[in-house]
């Protein structure tokens, strides 16, 4: 890993006795689209504000690069921000919006001319310079707060659920289009959002977050494939979770026996020295075959489980299945509707066999569970 | 009428206008025609009044009472500046700082309106008093000479109308400064303003609109002010308003006193005039 660009090494602020971010370490390196994911009300503003500057800190220190920027103010800090809801000045027009840093450091108009234009072009938004913020669009404001604050050349951007604003399509594009301008200027952006996907797509790693710590941080695939708590598998979409007990080792794999008495295999890696375990499999993950039909697909290197198919919804590129168990657990399975037509569509009440690849299944901790376990339908949004 | 009131929305609004348009004829415009008729009038109590359109009875006035209208303007303009310095930080802090006691600072502020105007000014006359506690006190002391007065200075009557007119610049700096979205000045702050930067680049401009109806309304009461010279001052700090209530209600010299009304009306429009466009320079400048 190259030398960290932002380290933030046991942080803590407290509201009164309310903490909102619990000593929370974290290091990102210079050139790094790093986000901070979780529910509302985890700490992810605080957090951003406490590298910002704009909220002290209670404890624990901030770095940028070398320096220690912990009791700095905002105006001595080599972090720009993009706000939640672009705090662009009404007052000023597009043109002085952009250029009020560069103004503030006295530099000669020439150049802040030359900059804003230039800057104007990297938003796509030429021609605007004469403009009041209430005069563009909600996306077009977006790019000017954007633009206010990469022409002063940051260390690390700040930026705090910057598209929220935004409806689904917009959305989408200016991903596609933070994205871009991220890798054309190379610098760091720490992204605040609550929505798994957009962190997904954008991110290259992410730190979870819940209740003012990091849950899990690491690579989007990772998170998605290996959640290490149930709350990250289920804020990283749906998942299907099954107690069991690590039985014994099988080579790469261990042998889990489940509740219902089924052994399954998983990655020993993945145990992490557990024995009392849930494992978990992403409904894609997951193959239906008819009950009978199984002789072809089942081999010893898969999973398997069988149960009843309760309900059938067509969604388009897939079809959703809800699966029950014969001792009672649902399990959702996304089938790809890979031909057209009903022929190879299931039906409710048909008898099926779910099989899996042993390397898709991922193991949580059971006994570390009581803390983390929560009403995931409660905390994760979608 | 409703069903009339169907076929005719359009009227709707004047409908709302009415109450208000009757109340501002009866009670602004035709006592202002009066006025008018009055300054241009020539006469007597005694012998009764003529419209003679007596126009000249205005540079006359000036003429006569140009000490106390130049007073009157400079007195007001002093307050204006003095009641800003006060309240602009008093509605800064209450916006800004307030937090949850917000309505309890403002209801401080405008606490003192639960007395009457004289009361107030009256009980200044006792704290301002040449042996009152506070001149009293430091004479004892030795700070202050015994001849050092307050009472019947420029500095009591201007001191008594700022005070009296405190609120009326409080309330509106207020309005404006709540409005004022506190990201913004973060913004400013990230931005590489320090703070009193930050200030004058956004806080200020954006809270203009505050400042110029916040200086009307210290101003124009202030300019026309007679209460606070009467009980404070002295001879030497007469203002209009002082020559024309004496003028109305002792001399009963109604056409001078009615022109001095207007040329004092005259006035303050002239004054704002100049200002608002001053201002409106300001909010534009980066
Ligand atoms: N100034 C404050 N005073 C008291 N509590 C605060 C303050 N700011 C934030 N909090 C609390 O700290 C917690 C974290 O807030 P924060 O704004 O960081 O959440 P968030 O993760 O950004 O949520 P969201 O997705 O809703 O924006 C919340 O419970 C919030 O109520
Ligand atoms: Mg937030």
């Amino acid at each position: 890993m190259p030398e960290a660009d932002v380290r933030l090494d046991r942080v803590t602020k407290r509201f009164g006795s309310f903490t909102a971010v619990d000593e929370l370490s974290l290091e990102v390196p210079e050139g790094e689209f790093f986000s901070l994911l979780g529910p509302s009300g985890c700490g992810k503003t605080t957090t951003l504000r406490m590298i910002g500057g704009f909220e002290e800190v209670t404890s624990g220190t901030i770095s940028l690069g070398d320096e220690d920027v912990t009791d700095l103010p905002p105006f001595k800090r080599a972090t720009n921000t993009v706000f939640q809801n672009y705090a662009l000045f009404p007052h000023l027009t597009v043109f002085e919006n952009i250029a009020f840093g560069l103004r503030r450091r006295k530099t000669p108009i020439g150049e802040i001319r030359r900059q804003v234009a230039s800057m104007l072009k990297l938003v796509e938004l030429p021609g605007y310079e004469e403009r009041r913020p209430n005069q563009v669009s909600g996306g077009q404001q977006q790019r000017v707060a954007l633009a206010r604050a990469l022409i002063n050349n940051p260390r690390v951007l700040l930026l705090d659920e910057p598209l929220g604003a935004l409806d689904l399509k917009l959305r989408k594009q200016m991903q596609v289009e933070l994205k871009r301008i991220q890798s054309e200027i190379g610098i760091t952006f720490i992204f605040v959002t609550h929505d798994q996907e957009e962190a997904m797509t954008m991110s290259d790693r992410i730190a979870v977050m819940r209740a003012g710590r990091i849950e899990q941080l690491g690579a989007p695939e990772e998170l998605y494939e290996r959640p290490r708590s149930e709350f990250v598998a289920g804020f990283l979409g749906v998942s299907n979770l099954l107690d069991g007990d690590v039985a014994e080792r099988d080579g790469e794999l261990v042998q889990i026996r489940l509740a219902n008495g089924v052994i399954i295999r998983a990655p020993a890696a993945a145990t992490n020295g557990a024995t009392k375990v849930r494992v978990g499999i992403r409904p894609e993950k997951l193959r239906v075959v008819h009950q009978g039909a199984e002789a072809a697909s089942d081999t010893a290197e898969t999973n398997g489980l069988d149960g009843t198919v309760f309900d059938a919804s067509y969604v388009g590129v897939s079809t959703q299945y809800l699966v029950k168990t014969a001792d009672g657990h649902t399990l959702t399975v996304y089938a790809q509707n890979l031909t057209s037509g009903a022929s190879e569509a299931l039906s409710e009440g048909q008898r099926v066999r779910l099989t899996w690849n042993p390397q898709h299944t991922f193991v949580i901790d059971d006994e570390g569970r009581v803390e983390s376990a929560a009403p995931l339908e409660e905390e994760s949004t979608t | 009428m409703l069903g009339w009131l169907r076929h005719h929305k359009g009227v709707v609004p004047y409908l709302f206008l009415l109450p208000g348009g009757l109340w501002l004829i009866v009670f602004f415009v035709l006592p202002l025609l009066t006025t008018a008729s009055v300054a241009l009038q020539e006469g007597s109590l005694a012998s009764g009044y003529r419209l003679t359109f007596n126009f000249g009875i205005f540079p006359e006035a000036i003429g006569r009472w140009d000490t106390q209208l130049l007073r009157s303007l400079q007195y007001g303009l002093i307050v204006t500046v003095l009641a800003m310095l006060i309240g602009y930080p008093m509605a800064y802090t209450i916006a800004f700082r307030g937090g949850r006691y917000k309505n309890i600072l403002l209801l401080l502020v405008i606490l003192p309106f639960f007395t009457s105007f004289i009361i107030r000014t009256i009980s200044w006359k006792f704290i301002l008093a040449d042996q009152g506690f506070i001149l009293g006190t430091l004479k004892e002391i030795g700070i202050l000479d015994q001849g050092f007065r307050l009472l019947a200075t420029p500095i009591a009557v201007i001191s008594g109308i700022t005070y009296n007119f405190l609120p009326f610049v409080v309330l509106p700096l207020y309005v404006a400064l709540e409005r004022i979205d506190p990201r913004l000045i973060e913004a400013a702050t990230d931005l590489y303003a320090s703070r009193f930067q930050a200030f004058l680049r956004v806080t200020l401009p954006l809270s203009i609109s505050g400042v110029f109806a916040a200086s009307l309304l210290s101003f124009i009461p202030a300019v026309g002010d007679y209460l606070n010279a009467e009980l404070l001052g002295s001879r030497n700090e007469t203002m209009i308003g002082n020559v024309i209530q004496r003028l109305f209600l002792v001399n009963r010299d109604y056409p001078e006193a009615a022109a001095l009304s207007l040329i004092l009306m005259a006035g303050i429009l002239v004054s704002i005039f100049f200002y608002s466009r001053l201002l409106r320079g300001q909010e534009l400048t980066i």
